[in-house]
């Protein structure tokens, strides 16, 4: 983002009126993500329909449409995650490579072995907690060693790819514990468990962003970290706890995609980083911080997705999708500017 | 005046007006060749903006300036360079990372068919520093790296290497220790000899008396009195003149504190190991202590210090007998302490939050079960307070940035009225409050301490902390210079100790 944008941005929610997006009740709850994200749902809106004239029923079809949700899943969770620490004024390029790693580290074979031995759930906790760790030592870093958030990950990004690449010896490391491929693989009510799981944790950060003591600490971290502090609020332990929860995200996107891909990869995650911080741009969290919107986000990475499998469907090439991809990210934080403006007006 | 001599640059009947504000309403003063030409006033009084005006950062509303005769108007900094005015701010404007020449030709860069000569860059630098009686300091040497004795005279070179006529000089000598400001002087010296005017703007009288030529005197963003002779215009008629006020603030009665009022906070022998050191006091529950001092003198690091926001380097602070733990602000606020930071928009403020997430933001466990808010309470309370307080517009809702600096300072005050602490700190509590809220402020200041809270308040308007606190502290240069009851000592005496650090 550049600084005019940013100060563009910066203008667009010094305009925003405030307040809407605590609503009261269910009809301010449905009203105000609707509200703000009246360009989103539109461009969602037109993607599908753009689906359905050039690729009809391949596109409209109750298959393709879980695909399009299984795809976006893994992102998704990422996504989110990556919202809490822009929304905190952060930024982690590393979320890609701790993807990588955790899925690394769950799917050795020692690990698969003491899952066959004990239980599938083994898999789970050691992604979640090498995730987990990954997220503690940038937070720290950032924290408490100072180092510039984009600097500390860049060092975390390079290093847990490294260390994925030596633990799998660059080698694809298959999934072969029956109980984890089984769970991972059901429906529930029809819908893939995959889809569950972003669906709970969408719901889960809406929640923790905009009803939790941890949530309006963010803003306020996110917003102005000197008025934070001297408000009593220790911004050093706040910033941990949410690289960590980041951490702990990539961590779980890390299983979600063993399951999806049934292996474990040091190149598994590639450019999530990238995809993770678009999706929540476009979704109107001030990349300054100060203001994050866990539902624009969802929207991001429905966008990006469907997008993706239009062009596939199409039968066009990754390099197409990745020129409508930056196309979409520039006019959608043009219109975004735009459409403040107006209500500000 | 005798023999009346060409002014160099006259100005006439300055206006300069900002969003809420009218910072200057009137400013005349002309400045000889060859004269040093001293600015005096309190803060607030309309120097800097004059300055900028002067230098072409600001575009006068109205008035006239006149350069060597002639009726001009700086569009920017560059051009009034280019004319020969130059101005040397407080924060130097100097590129770290680039070398003392390139910062000299900064944005007048010596090229010839665009590319930059550097040995004649090089080469009239050392000649420009030279004359400024520095030769010792490399013109490739790392800007960031010199003193910033050092880095002043480089700004000066930078003024000079455009043909400077005119150098204006904002309080130059407050980051010197005094070696460095009698270097500063000699370069003065220096300069006036070859004609140079300089405009020097400083709150130390001894430092006029020695180096001015003559003082304009400006108060409320006019000029009260001008031409006057540095060094013969008398001590007492410079300070009523800067004091005399238009507008009277109206300060609340005091109450007097109970002898046996608990000692609430309790600061002993504090120091930061830089700025202040050994300074002790103590607030009793009910009692407004007022710390004064110059900028600079530490009084605003002493109050964040004590608040935890600096890590002490030396001392205690205790808050009801018990000792807090060093640089951390957590311990001060658990401990029933607040503070309302002296750069409330940048330091006080969420400000594109909306108001009761604003007074809420210290509090926030109490409206919290499990971690989950409870957003009905926060309005709830958060109005209740924002109603007694008088917020205007009211509504919790409202984004703290488009409130007045006086509401905004009430929102603060919300904060820690909610969590009633017992200890309320105050850094400049009025600055960018205008003059009806001011008096609602110092109320409510008043009203706080006759329910028991323990007010230490810091503020550069001598005034203000000789109105409003029952006891008073005098700073200078990091010490504790007094220490009496506010009804003893007037404004003249505590801006003599600031500046000469002894009673008159």
């Amino acid at each position: 983002m550049s600084e005019d944008t940013a100060a563009v941005a910066a203008h667009e929610q010094q305009r925003a009126p405030v307040g809407k997006d605590n609503g009261r009740g269910i009809s301010g709850l449905l009203a105000s993500p609707a509200g703000r994200n009246t360009g989103l749902v539109v461009a969602l809106v037109l993607l599908c329909l753009g689906g359905v004239v050039t690729a009809g029923d391949r596109f409209a079809d109750v298959d393709n449409l879980l695909t399009i949700l299984r795809l976006a899943a893994v992102i998704g969770v990422v996504s989110v995650g990556m919202t809490f620490v822009i929304t905190g004024g952060g930024i982690d390029l590393s979320v890609g490579a701790i993807v990588a790693l955790s899925s690394v580290w769950a799917t050795t074979l020692a690990t698969q072995g003491i899952a066959n031995d004990t239980h599938w759930i083994v898999i789970v906790f050691t992604a979640l907690l090498v995730g987990g760790a990954c997220g503690l030592v940038n937070g720290a870093l950032i924290a408490y060693g100072r180092v510039v958030a984009f600097i500390a990950t860049l060092a975390s990004l390079a290093a847990a790819r490294g260390l994925a690449e030596i633990i799998s010896n660059r080698k694809t490391q298959i999934v072969n514990v029956p109980g984890f491929a089984a769970f991972f693989d059901a429906s529930v009510l029809g819908v893939p468990v995959l889809v569950v799981i972003f669906a709970a944790v969408a719901v889960a950060g809406w929640v923790l962003l905009n009803r939790t003591t941890f949530g309006r600490r963010t803003f306020a971290v996110g917003g102005n970290p000197e008025a934070a502090r001297l408000a009593g609020i220790d911004v050093r332990r706040h910033t941990v706890m949410l690289y960590t929860l980041l951490g702990l995200c990539c961590g779980l996107a890390a299983v979600m995609l063993v399951a999806r891909t049934t292996t474990g990869s040091a190149t598994h995650g590639g450019l999530y980083e990238l995809d993770a911080i678009a999706a929540v741009v476009i979704g109107g969290t001030l990349l300054s911080g100060g203001r994050g919107t866990i539902a624009g986000t969802v929207f991001g990475v429905l966008i990006f997705t469907t997008l993706s499998n239009v062009f596939t469907l199409n039968n066009l090439s990754i390099s197409a999708q990745a020129v409508a991809k930056g196309a979409i990210i520039v006019v959608a934080v043009l219109l975004q500017q735009r459409l403040a403006r107006r209500s500000g007006a | 005046m005798t023999a009346p001599v060409a002014a160099l640059l006259s100005v006439r009947g300055l206006v300069k007006r900002f969003p809420g504000v009218t910072a200057l309403q009137g400013v005349d003063f002309e400045v000889r060749a060859g004269e040093v030409h001293c600015l005096l006033g309190q803060n607030g009084a309309g120097k800097s903006t004059l300055i900028k005006v002067l230098s072409g950062a600001h575009r006068p509303d109205e008035g006239e300036i006149y350069w060597r005769g002639e009726l001009v108007s700086f569009g920017n900094p560059t051009a009034a360079m280019r004319s020969g005015v130059a101005a040397i701010y407080q924060e130097l404007d100097l590129v770290a990372g680039l070398s003392v020449a390139d910062n000299v030709f900064l944005g007048h860069e010596l090229s010839t068919m665009g590319f930059s000569q550097r040995a004649e860059a090089r080469r009239r630098t050392r000649a420009l520093l030279d004359l400024l009686g520095h030769p010792e300091i490399s013109p490739d040497r790392d800007v960031g790296q010199l003193s910033v004795a050092h880095q002043q005279v480089v700004s000066m070179a930078r003024a000079l290497s455009l043909d400077g006529q005119l150098l204006i000089m904002d309080e130059p000598s407050a980051v010197l220790d005094p070696d460095e400001v009698r270097v500063l002087f000699g370069v003065i010296r220096e300069l006036t000899a070859r004609g140079v005017a300089v405009v020097y703007i400083s709150h130390r009288l001894a430092e006029i008396r020695e180096i001015g030529d003559r003082v304009t005197v400006l108060k409320d963003g006019r000029t009260v009195a001008t031409g006057l002779s540095a060094r013969e215009v008398k001590t007492s008629e410079l300070i009523a003149l800067m004091t005399g006020r238009v507008l009277d603030n109206v300060f609340p009665d005091r109450k007097p504190v109970a002898p046996d009022a608990p000692e609430v906070l309790v600061v002993r022998g504090l120091g930061d190991g830089d700025r202040f050191r050994d300074v002790d006091f103590t607030v009793r529950s009910g009692e407004v202590v007022g710390l004064a001092g110059l900028v600079g003198s530490g009084r605003s690091e002493i109050l964040e210090t004590v608040y935890g926001a600096r890590k002490a380097a030396d001392g205690t602070v205790e808050v009801n007998g018990r000792a807090l733990r060093r640089g951390s602000v957590g311990a001060a606020v658990r401990a029933g302490m607040g503070l309302c930071p002296e750069e409330r928009k940048s330091q006080g403020l969420l400000l594109d939050q909306a108001v009761y997430r604003n007074i809420t933001v210290s509090s926030l466990s109490s409206f919290a079960r499990f971690g989950f808010l409870d957003d009905r309470a926060e309005r709830a309370r958060s109005g209740r307070l924002t109603e007694a307080l008088d917020v205007r517009p009211a509504g919790v809702d409202r984004v703290v940035r488009g409130l007045s600096g006086g509401n905004q300072q009430k929102v603060v005050l919300a904060r820690w009225l909610l969590r009633e602490c017992r200890v309320l700190l105050l850094d400049e509590p009025t600055r960018g409050v205008d003059v009806g809220a001011r008096s609602e402020i110092y109320e409510l200041i008043r009203e706080l301490a006759d329910s028991g809270v323990a007010v230490v308040v810091v503020s550069s308007d001598i005034e203000e902390v000789l109105g409003l606190a029952d006891r008073v502290l005098v700073l200078r240069e990091g010490r504790v210079v007094h220490d009496g009851p506010a009804d003893e000592i007037d404004e003249s005496q505590v801006l003599d100790l600031v500046m000469e650090g002894h009673a008159a």
